[in-house]
């Protein structure tokens, strides 16, 4: 099994900083956790931006030349929401295979005010620059269409969605490398203002500057080293099975089910379902989760989508105060995407620090009692699955 | 007659809309956008989708606005009002399209699992796309 020995954030905010530099303080910080100096690193992966120019489209490079060429090898890897994730696939399949035994995962974004726009230029052929253009069918619009789903099959609420912010924003209060960390209450959710039915503006994350970084090991170079860390039990990187019967970001359409029935299991759940199976665990098993609440409503599917509930339980289940801090099984112990603004290439990594934080009994006061098993799942644009389990 | 937003992807005929898909004549499954070139089912080798017109009628999968203006490349209007979407499923060809709304129609009027008809209109810069309307009878 491959280790996390090292995790580091530069906190999320609006900072106006190039993205190299949060990315260079992100690794600094892994590094200096695991005890490891840069040029102990053989490989590096940059989970790459696509707003940033070219040294966004080739982060690891970028990464690498800021630390200071050391001859090591990089990589660079895009899966939009699911980069960071696919980007330590890389990384931990390298040190699997044998071909190298620390490796070093860095994401950071530095992103623009408001809502994500398509890249620039006419781009006729590029379904992200036309749902703009035709539509004005923009990223909370999309969220709004799986929270309006959920409210007419599940009868799920404004309230229910208002009270995924209010858990989510007293974790984050707990953490300092959150961007917001004002808890709030059900009732300024409510009363703030719509930005795409039923969505108000509180119910959907932000767009955030920042950067994280894992240092990744082999077990026998994490032995001969003294190292400790949490193990990668599992990540899955599981793409959709046709057809994909739920009108995804940012397509016009589904696939068609005219000719091949639906799959038994749906896209978002056959991402956490593929690392279960890798790991040889359960939902049962978990201790806390990590999901990628870009709406609040979204979270309320990742329950479901997990296995934490059946299928239209997930607001029960919240309200219950079983993935509360202090419940039974805290999703989005760190505050998630509610506390932090989503950094695009730096999220699914930064899902992990909390995992490997959380499971050392390192995360302070919002620390899960006796965590075990963490789960990180998230799904980017264009059928990028990423699902990861770290086990004690 | 005014120029349409996007070339192949719906037509006016005597005033009515069709989308244009392509259906495989190996399979039958059927892409919007048109997909030209290969199928999408992936134990199907048809190399020869042709392009055919969609059902012009479904049900609202789920649906939702935009209460402040989209970003470019959009042109919003002046002044703002909010565009009202929608995701509606065509039971044939078992897929779900998105589209706007015409604007007569806000989302307090719509409902998961309503009928809604194909029809156009303009964007605000000129240029038609479909849209989902009222059924006609």
């Amino acid at each position: 099994m491959t280790l996390v020995v090292g995790a580091g954030m530069h906190p999320w905010g609006k900072w106006g900083r190039p993205f190299v530099e949060y990315g260079v303080a992100a690794a600094r910080r892994a590094l200096a956790d695991a005890g490891l100096l840069w040029t102990d690193v053989q490989f590096v992966v940059g989970a790459d931006t696509i707003r940033n120019g070219y040294p966004g489209f080739v982060a690891g490079s970028s990464f690498a030349q800021a630390l200071g060429w050391s001859g090591a090898r990089f990589a660079s890897c895009y899966a939009a929401c699911a980069s960071g994730a696919h980007a330590i696939e890389i990384a931990r399949t390298r040190i699997l295979a044998g071909l190298c035994d620390v490796a070093l995962v860095i994401g950071a974004d530095s992103t623009p005010k408001g809502f994500f726009k398509p890249v620039g230029g006419d781009r006729h052929d590029d379904p992200d620059w036309l749902r703009f253009r035709l539509l004005g069918a923009s990223n909370p619009a999309y969220f709004a269409l799986y929270a309006r789903r959920r409210m007419a099959l599940y009868g799920s609420t404004a309230q229910d969605f208002a009270a995924v912010k209010v858990k989510n924003a007293r974790a984050g209060s707990l953490n300092p490398n959150a961007r917001y960390r004002k808890t709030v209450t059900a009732e300024e959710v409510l009363a703030s203002p719509m930005v795409a039915d039923p969505l108000r503006l509180m119910d959907i994350c932000a767009t955030s500057d920042g950067g994280a970084a894992v240092v990744l090991a082999s077990e026998s170079f994490a032995r001969r080293r003294g190292l400790s860390g949490v193990r990668i039990a599992a990540v899955s990187t599981v793409g959709p099975t046709f057809p994909n019967t739920v009108l995804e970001m940012p397509n016009f359409a589904t696939d068609s089910s005219a000719a091949v029935p639906p799959p038994e299991r749906a896209f978002r759940s056959s991402i956490a379902s593929a690392a279960y199976e890798e790991a040889g665990v359960g939902p049962g098993d978990l201790s806390l989760a990590e999901v990628y609440d870009l709406s609040t409503a979204l979270e309320l599917d990742w329950y479901e989508d997990i296995g934490l509930c059946e299928p239209g339980e997930a607001a029960e289940m919240l309200r219950s105060g079983e993935t509360a801090l202090g419940g039974k099984v805290p999703v989005n112990p760190s505050g998630g995407l509610a506390s932090f603004g989503e950094a695009i290439p730096a999220q699914a990594i930064a899902q992990v620090c909390e995992l490997t934080w959380q499971l050392r009994g390192a995360a302070g006061a919002r620390q899960v009692e006796g965590a075990r098993l963490g789960l990180a799942v998230n799904q980017g644009l264009f059928g990028h699955g990423s699902a990861i389990i770290t086990v004690v | 007659m005014a120029r349409l937003a996007i070339d192949g992807w719906f037509t006016i005929e005597d005033g009515v809309t069709h989308l244009l898909g392509t259906r495989c004549p190996g399979c039958g499954t059927v892409c919007f956008p048109p997909q030209p070139g290969f199928c999408r089912n992936p134990r199907c080798e048809d190399d020869s989708p042709a392009l055919a017109r969609l059902s012009r009628r479904g049900r609202v999968w789920s649906y939702t606005n935009a209460c402040y203006p989209p970003p470019a490349p959009y042109v919003p209007a002046e002044p703002y009002t909010p565009v009202t979407l929608a995701a509606v499923e065509l039971e044939r060809e078992g897929i779900v399209v998105l589209g706007q709304v015409t604007p007569d129609l806000t989302v307090a009027d719509l409902s998961v699992g309503m009928e809604l008809e194909l029809t156009s209109g303009p964007l605000a810069d000129g240029p038609l796309v479909w849209m989902w309307g009222r059924p006609h009878a």
